[in-house]
């Protein structure tokens, strides 16, 4: 790791100052990629400036079926959360299969989502759900919000403060691990929501995660994972890699999305 | 024998300092004055080093100094050797290329060392390594084995042209053609052996520590033979003579094989110190043990296996081209010989055996030992091949294997291996009642109502441990001999501290050679030390690998357990003025047989000291020496089952149970060989699943991390279900065979032949990963 110095913000006016004084520094917000990078030298910021300590964007809120998490809520704690469970169990199981123990404690829905990799789980779940992005200036739907590879639509300087989204009637989560790094290889979020039926994929798509317009459509009219059996999942936009190639991750989208309706029940 | 003595299940002693973060690894050390190194390493495969440019590097805050190849070749430090010389069956010595502890004018594999850095800390050190400039002049590179014996593939040394180092064989080529020419039925089959990645928890890691008043040098090295670095530092690589140079391999975080050799950095670091006057420590990072840790297996073969009308065995053709990587390890050449062909009977009755094997130079990682160290790659090819034949021939996977097993012993097998012992059917049939082979089309029954894939399958396995008569070895090319050593001292007030030329970095040795001396002499475990792993204070020793230190180890021990008892009995008959031939050693006491008369065992070691009253003659104290060289080989043996239920949506395996039974002849701690069983299934269901080493067209390594290279994890293994059986080895002491490998040796092809009876077919290869047996699914519908 090359020298670096750390911040410790005490509110998202402060961060969002912080930042802007450090041309060259960065969010961190967990830093379960960020760090990583670091100690294998591949990034560099002069600066870190730690959003986990702001309480004002940390924990979960819920007023009748709309959902609140603070950005810098970590995903053990949305994992553990009753009252989220009681109203969309399946963003609690996702975000009690990221990692392992550790990362849960320190990595965070504002981080994942932020840093947006092409193999993480909240990126399907919120783009699953049809959530809201809030930031320190505006909001974005996540149909918005996730733009490819490791690419959101933040600004220079701006950070994620919370997620929004409104529980869904029916939803659910299921991913195939990648063996080595345990990433999810293919995950599919499904969720009937008030605007809709909506699938989102993650793993497996080369500009990251994406939704599937031919499993909305289908289970829009029949919501079943048989549903499924008979629409085509293009390998053409999908990554291929030392784990999986296109084809083979063509047919755990389809798998991993009748899963996830068998699981939503 | 006791609460303590051999069989019984005694916690381990190490345990303690080790689970409460006590223990004392080499990176742990630290010597006033030390500072660290870091290497500059190749970024290419295959590059000529055009220039080396250190200027702004040298200039970097904290730097001490900055050394390279032709300083280190001027200094007169020899190039790395390889110690086990294997000649081609032309007659002509193998074909070794050049291989120096830094790149002088040529690197051959990503992470080849070019330089040393020294400064004031890790970070300054790694600072200006990467404003070293070196100028490459980039050659093309070649990965894999076949394509570098390919023509017009790229030369990698001039030494040997082609890329071959040799083209061996063992065994008969006639009388094998003429065999498989009159079979009723030849079972053909090409197997691949995956390349593996050692992956120790703890990295490797070096001090060197320059002494100039005594000219004098001290390494501590995470070895497992810190006797033979010694030897090979100072004969052939001319750091130091022997007698100037001390090695310490202190607590060592697993090896299982990565840690035998002497590499580049360990005398690098010891130059360094002189050459710098400063202590010099170099730690390795997870990512420098992917691309400079040696390599394992890598393996390409092809096989023909004859049978008669009786489905009995008549011939084995192997023929195998085996990668070395870029340059050759200590004892590279002896693994896909000696250690591997050697082992091609298996448990079988085999008449007629050849095996060719050609080793190759690529731009990959010098590939050597690992857990198991050939002995796998023979186990993986029989036995996929005799699951293969079963199929074929249409018998049942047992009963083939019954039907050619060895059942007299001893017996000779036509590729030197002579077994003394075993009992093969034993295994089996405990192995088929453990995991009810019986009911398994029941089993399968209700996997495929729920649309699982099941299938079973066996591995049986013979490996050869306690590697073995150093003369044996020695007409075999071996450049050392294969003894242990022992040094039992007693102490005035009669504990014992046994000193030991093997070395623990996880086996227990502090325990299991502890409750050796507690049972013979019964007294406490905890007045018992074992020492180990230092030149200065343990006599001349060959350290631990191969599953040696009980079968070798301990029987030095045992000799030189003799000797003290013999002396002790002999100050007890004088103290007692009995008989020494009446004298039993017993819970701590030497008495007179039959008679009420005793001494403790303290008192008659404070006599040995005291020597008030010693026999006329005898010279004072209590400590004796003594080393063992083997007769032969030991032949642990078994048989593996695994039972899986494969998802075909996925092409994800379960393994639902797997059941070892083992022969390893006497046990010493029930507990402690479990636990050896256990990691050694586990890295071989790594293999056999999940491990793989890729690199890329150009020789970068892909699978550089965990993110790429996957490692077994708890959630990846079941519970496992393990059995002993016992014939005891005849030609040690202790009756003992080695239990170390047999986990890694015996589970690979239990699993794929497990894996392909689910499928339905046999196209697969390892590791066999979701993605390749859904497509293995795919082919068979």
């Amino acid at each position: 790791m090359y020298a670096t110095s750390y911040h410790r913000a005490s509110s998202v006016e402060d961060a969002v100052k912080l930042k802007s004084a450090n041309e060259e520094g960065k969010y961190l917000s967990g830093g379960m990629t960020l760090i990583s990078t670091m100690k294998q030298r591949l990034a560099a910021p002069s600066d870190l400036i730690d959003l986990r300590h702001i309480p004002a964007i940390r924990g979960i809120r819920i007023e009748g079926r709309k959902v609140t998490i603070g950005a810098a809520t970590p995903h053990a704690d949305v994992a553990a959360s009753r009252e989220l469970a009681a109203i969309c169990p399946a963003i609690c199981k996702l975000a009690g299969h990221i990692g392992d123990p550790h990362v849960r404690h320190m990595g965070t829905i504002g981080g994942s989502i932020a840093n947006n990799d092409p193999a993480a789980d909240y990126p399907a779940g919120l783009l699953g759900l049809g959530a809201t992005i809030v930031t320190d200036r505006r909001s974005l739907s996540a149909d918005d919000f996730f733009t490819g590879l490791f690419e959101t639509a933040l600004e220079e300087g701006e950070m994620v403060t919370s997620v929004t989204f409104d529980a869904p009637e029916k939803a659910g989560y299921a991913k195939f691990n990648n063996p080595a790094s345990r990433f999810a290889m293919t995950g599919v979020f499904v969720a009937k929501t008030a605007g809709g039926v909506r699938v989102a994929v993650t793993g497996a798509g080369s500009s990251g995660v994406f939704r599937h317009p031919g499993f909305e459509q289908a289970l829009a009219s029949n919501w079943s994972p048989d549903a499924l059996s008979n629409v085509v999942v293009d390998a053409s936009n999908l990554m291929s890699d030392l784990h999986a190639n296109a084809e083979y991750r063509a047919n755990l989208v389809k798998v991993m999305a009748k899963r996830a309706v068998a699981s939503a029940g | 024998m006791g609460v303590e003595g051999i069989g019984a299940r005694v916690t381990r002693k190490e345990d303690k300092r080790f689970l409460t973060g006590k223990g004392r690894y080499t990176d742990d050390m630290t010597v006033p004055g030390m500072k660290y190194a870091y290497f500059v390493r190749s970024p290419y495969a295959h590059a000529k080093i055009k220039n080396i440019d250190a200027t702004a590097a040298k200039a970097m805050p904290g730097v001490i100094d900055l050394l390279d190849g032709k300083q280190l070749q001027a200094d007169g430090i020899g190039n790395l050797i390889c110690g086990w010389m294997i000649h081609s069956k032309d007659g002509t010595p193998m074909k070794m290329g050049a291989w120096h502890p830094l790149a002088v004018d040529t690197v051959r594999y990503v992470g080849d060392a070019i330089a040393i850095v020294v400064a004031d800390s890790y970070g300054e050190a790694r600072d200006a390594a990467e404003a070293v400039v070196v100028d490459y002049e980039q050659l093309p590179a070649v990965t894999g084995a076949v394509a570098a014996l390919a023509s017009g593939a790229p030369q990698i040394h001039p030494e040997a042209p082609g890329n071959l180092i040799f083209d061996w064989q063992i065994g008969e080529p006639d009388a094998v053609d003429q065999a498989i020419a009159a079979a009723a039925h030849v079972t053909e089959i090409e197997i691949l052996n995956n390349r593996l990645s050692p992956n120790p928890m703890e990295p490797r890691a070096t001090l060197g520590i320059y002494d100039t008043a005594e000219d004098h040098y001290t390494c501590y090295t995470t070895s497992q033979n810190p006797h033979v670095a010694r030897l090979v530092m100072s004969a052939f690589y001319n750091v130091a003579p022997e007698n100037k140079l001390r090695v310490i391999a202190p607590d060592v975080g697993g090896g299982f094989g990565s840690k035998i050799y002497i590499y580049p950095e360990e005398i690098i670091c010891l130059w360094a110190s002189k050459k710098t006057g400063v202590p010099v420590k170099w730690t390795s990072d997870r990512t420098e043990a992917f691309l400079t840790d040696a390599h394992g297996r890598d393996h390409v073969s092809k096989v023909k296996m004859a049978f008669d009308a009786n489905n009995r065995i008549t011939a084995l053709k192997v023929d195998t081209i085996a990668n070395l990587g870029a340059y050759m390890s200590l004892f590279s050449s002896a693994v896909p010989t000696y250690l591997y062909a050697t082992l091609l009977s298996g448990q079988y009755a085999i008449p007629a055996i050849h095996a060719n094997v050609r080793t190759v130079y690529t731009n990959t990682v010098p590939v050597d030992a690992y857990r198991g160290a050939g002995r796998p790659e023979a186990t993986y090819l029989l036995e996929r091949t005799m699951e293969t034949a079963a199929r074929e021939l249409g018998v049942s996977p047992a009963e083939l294997r019954r039907t050619n097993f060895i059942r007299s012993f001893p017996y000779q097998t036509p590729v030197i291996m002579n077994y003394d012992a075993g009992d093969y059917e034993a295994s089996l049939n405990a192995a088929m009642q453990a995991a009810d082979w019986a009911g398994f089309a029941a089993r399968r029954a209700q996997s495929e109502a729920r649309g699982k894939k099941r299938g079973i399958g066996m591995s049986c396995y013979i490996e050869a441990c306690g590697i073995a008569p150093s003369a044996a070895v020695g007409s075999l090319g071996a450049g050392v001999g294969l003894w242990e050593s022992a040094e039992v001292r007693v102490n005035a007030v009669g504990t014992i501290e046994v000193l030991t030329g093997s070395h623990s970095h996880g086996q227990g040795h502090e325990t299991t050679f502890a409750q050796l001396v507690a049972g013979r002499l019964g007294v406490p475990i905890e007045s018992i030390n074992i020492v180990h792993g230092d030149t200065d204070k343990v006599q001349m020793g060959m350290g631990t690998y191969g599953s040696r230190s009980g079968a070798v180890g301990m029987s030095a021990i045992v000799k030189a357990l003799d000797k003290v008892e013999a002396k002790a009995k002999k100050i007890a008959a004088h103290l007692m003025e009995a008989s020494e031939e009446d004298i039993v050693i017993e819970n701590g006491e030497l008495k007179v047989a039959g008679t009420d008369k005793s001494v403790p065992w303290f008192q008659v070691a404070l006599a040995s000291y005291t020597a008030h009253n010693l026999p006329s003659g005898m010279e004072p104290g209590l400590k004796e020496t003594a080393f063992y060289d083997p007769s032969n080989f030991t032949f642990p043996a078994g048989c593996y089952i695994a039972e899986v239920e494969i998802d075909p949506d996925t092409g994800e395996t379960d393994i639902v149970q797997f059941v070892a039974a083992d022969d390893f002849g006497n046990i010493i701690n029930p507990m402690i060989v479990e636990g050896q069983v256990h990691g050694g299934i586990a890295q071989g269901i790594g293999q056999a699943l999940l491990e793989n080493v890729q690199y890329d067209e150009n020789g970068q390594l892909l699978t550089a991390s965990y993110m790429d290279y996957a490692m077994p994890r708890a959630d990846d293994l079941p519970s496992f279900s393990l059995s002993h059986q016992n014939t005891p080895c005849p030609g040690n002491p202790l009756g003992i065979k080695g239990c170390g490998e047999a986990g890694a040796i015996g589970s690979p092809p239990a699993l794929i032949n497990a894996i392909t009876d689910a499928i339905g077919h046999n196209k697969l290869t390892m590791p066999a990963t979701p993605m390749k047996v859904w497509q293995a699914l795919q082919t068979a519908h």
